[in-house]
């Protein structure tokens, strides 16, 4: 029993945390917010050529082979950087689906494209202009939309950083990938991906406005003293680092019985996806609070952690759509699920 | 990442389930808080130590397996999926013998922990004084140095068992020149002795094993010291991180805890009334696995070499109000039956659930309040000034 990241997984997440840092401080998030991508796209470019996006790719198609357990670890330095692009999409979600469906389509995409996808009917696409193609989900059929921006009806996303579409209703018949009982399942597949993969960026995200905050409360002084030497405040945030700690383990759990092909892979999911959800959702509120009223103001970082949260956590279903899911599992099946997470 | 058993572990798990099966009694004891049923456990302590299950994690020579922290948590997940009965002897197990590994004597060592893994010899903690709780450093308990020992006079009180225990253990002041966490020394104290007196108390869930205990010139001799006098603070809190962190609460509790709402569920759920429960449920379950997954996450880490530290107060707030949760929704879909209680004709699962709801309460408040774990946190992990 082992059940920790290993030397390797944490060098490379070494690796990555330092580019992101060089790369994606906030003040790229900022400029992505108010519609300058330059630097995001700059990111994005050193992502790609640190091999990232290939990272679940087989290597018949130039990929790393690597696992979910891997990736998480990648997912959550990029939630602590707030990295404005579809990573989760690209890496966890299109390049492994189109590497089973239609693998003459990876190897551009992990040359240093991008690609969004919205494998259900009410998904919403995220960075639709930032990519090369739009990847939707539809009954038991996937098409590839080329040029997403030309397809979809933009809004007015929550986190400017997070430009937000609805896809096209009636697919063009020309963008099918393929069809079948098999696309189905690698359809969910993917869904349960993106939902672990979304799930460590949550706990990412988390844990930057925890980490800021804290920082924030050692020197605001009122009263006469740090704000964090307040009980009311220090019990704040240590809800906030509770949630986050007992969030993480769910995320690599999940990852680990899906690399595995576990039956019982979809509850590990829900289970991470619920709780990395209300754990960022929580963090944010409190953060927010235990910063005033500077906090609520756009001029201050935190907003940009906080808005990326709250579209995060509506991403591959929040938590009340994943506590849903697992209780029609947990409570309407007709034996009790068998052996989740017991030692066996 | 691997979550597969060893061979060794696999046969342990086989041994002990096919153990459980045949021996866990098929109706469950009465708590083991009241006279009858702590004479019922002591019993059920005894068969445990007979096929030596009752401390799988000390070595073979005080009357374990040697067990490591894997077997420890398959041990736990066995224990309380087979409905096996709480144990009496938890205190002294979790609590008092950890410290004896570390500073006893192995006089010590061999008197008591043979004694313990038995349940020959019981043993309830006595930290708290009416006016030392989470303030446990103002306590004013004393002992004296006297010829051959310490004589010791004062109060202890929510000393769990203590009714019905044979010794306690806990700090008292043995330097008054010295203040707070200086000049305390960590003393066993035979409840048998003269000028020891034990007043029973009830609990709110009306088991009346609490008791609080009186010392008035109270003869204790040195070789019931542990570690050196003056310096119990530190004795004390050398294993108190493994209070809040793994040893006391382990997550096979809960995941037993979580099947059994479940199960719960699928009996009545068509009766509750709001449909909000399931979620709630759900929710909890869901906690109950984070739990699990967190404390296979500490022992790996263990196993290597690392400390729990600091974050362990994280843990204990969170397995104590994950039980308050687990509890909190089981009497929900009870409904009005709900608020009845053991021996009420027409309680479900006699009672277990409110009763269980009243010992999760507990939780929150013992081994340290959790206020007292949020400031630990704070301070200690977010590294926020003390004031």
């Amino acid at each position: 029993m082992h059940f920790d990241f290993d030397d390797d997984q944490r060098a490379f997440r070494d690796a990555i945390r330092g580019i992101l840092a060089a790369e994606c401080p906030p003040e790229v998030v900022r400029a992505a917010y108010e519609g300058d991508r330059t630097r995001a796209d700059r990111a994005w470019r050193a992502l790609a050529d640190a091999g990232t996006l290939g990272l679940l790719a087989p290597e018949s198609t130039d990929g790393l082979a690597l696992g979910m357990v891997d990736a998480v670890m990648l997912f959550e330095e990029a939630g602590r950087s707030a990295l404005p692009a579809p990573f989760v999409d690209t890496v966890a979600v299109a390049v492994p689906l189109l590497a089973e469906l239609d693998a003459a389509r990876v190897a551009p995409i992990i040359a240093g494209g991008a690609a969004c996808a919205a494998l259900d009917a009410d998904a919403l696409l995220a960075y639709p202009a930032a990519c090369d193609v739009a990847l939707l989900g539809r009954g038991d059929a996937l098409y590839a939309v080329p040029h997403p921006a030309e397809h979809c009806a933009p809004q007015t996303s929550v986190d400017r950083a997070t430009p937000l579409a609805v896809p096209p209703d009636d697919p063009d018949a020309a963008w099918l990938v393929a069809q079948g009982p098999h696309v189905s399942d690698a359809l969910d597949a993917a869904f349960d991906r993106g939902a672990v993969g979304t799930a460590a960026v949550l706990v990412g995200l988390a844990q930057r406005m925890l980490d800021m905050t804290a920082e924030y409360a050692k020197v605001r002084t009122q009263f006469g003293r740090p704000i964090g030497g307040f009980q009311s405040v220090k019990h704040m945030l240590a809800d906030a680092y509770t949630a986050i700690a007992f969030a993480r383990p769910c995320v690599a759990r999940a990852a680990l019985a899906i690399d595995d092909d576990e039956p019982d892979a979809i509850l590990h999911v829900s289970t991470a996806k619920a709780l990395a959800s209300d754990a960022a959702d929580r963090t944010a509120k409190l953060c927010l609070q235990a910063h005033g009223a500077i906090g609520y103001t756009t001029e201050y970082d935190l907003h940009l952690y906080m808005k990326r949260a709250w579209v995060d956590a509506r991403r591959y279903g929040d938590a009340a759509w994943h506590r849903a899911r697992a209780a029609e599992l947990l409570l309407d099946g007709d034996a009790l699920p068998a052996r989740t997470d017991r030692l066996a | 990442m691997d979550l597969t058993l060893s061979d060794s572990e696999r046969a342990f798990r086989d041994e002990l389930r096919d153990w459980l099966a045949e021996h866990v009694p098929h109706t469950p004891l009465p708590s083991g808080d009241t006279r009858e049923g702590f004479a019922a456990h002591l019993q059920w302590e005894r068969t445990l130590a007979d096929a030596r299950y009752s401390v799988v994690s000390w070595p073979e020579e005080y009357g374990g397996r040697g067990a490591g922290l894997v077997e420890w948590l398959i041990f736990e997940e066995e224990y309380w999926r087979a409905g096996a009965p709480n144990r009496v002897t938890q205190n002294g197990i979790f609590l008092l013998a950890p410290t004896l590994f570390e500073y006893g004597t192995d006089e010590q060592k061999h008197r008591i922990l043979p004694a313990m893994a038995r349940a020959e010899y019981l043993w309830a903690q006595a930290w708290s004084e009416p006016n030392a709780g989470s303030d446990l450093a103002s306590l004013t308990s004393r002992a004296e140095r006297v010829d051959g020992g310490w004589k010791v006079n004062g109060q202890k009180t929510w000393c769990t068992r203590g009714a019905f225990c044979d010794g306690v253990f806990g700090l008292f002041r043995s330097d008054p020149e010295q203040a707070r966490h200086r000049g305390l020394t960590y003393l066993m104290v035979d409840l048998h002795a003269d000028g020891v007196t034990v007043r029973p108390v009830e609990r709110l869930d009306g088991d009346e094993g609490f008791a609080e205990v009186f010392f008035e010139d109270v003869f204790v001799p040195d070789r019931d010291v542990i570690g050196e006098p003056h310096r119990g603070w530190y004795v004390a809190m050398a294993t108190a991180s493994s209070e809040r962190g793994l040893s006391l609460r382990s997550p096979g509790r809960f995941i037993a805890t979580a099947d059994r709402l479940m199960a719960l569920y699928r009996e009545r759920g068509h009766l509750a009334a709001d449909p909000g429960v399931r979620a709630r449920i759900v929710d909890a379950w869901m906690r109950a696995q984070a739990y699990n997954a967190f404390t296979w996450q500490t022992v790996t880490r263990m196993r290597a070499g690392h400390d729990l530290g600091a974050a362990a107060s994280a843990n204990k707030v969170f397995w104590s109000e994950l039980d308050v949760a687990l509890h909190d929704a089981a009497l929900e879909l009870l409904g009005p039956l709900g608020a009845l209680d053991e021996g009420a004709p027409d309680a479900v699962d006699d009672g277990a659930w409110m009763r269980g709801f009243e010992f999760a309460l507990a939780g929150p408040i013992y081994a340290g309040t959790n206020q007292i774990q949020r400031n630990v946190v704070a301070e200690r992990v977010l590294g926020l000034p003390r004031k």
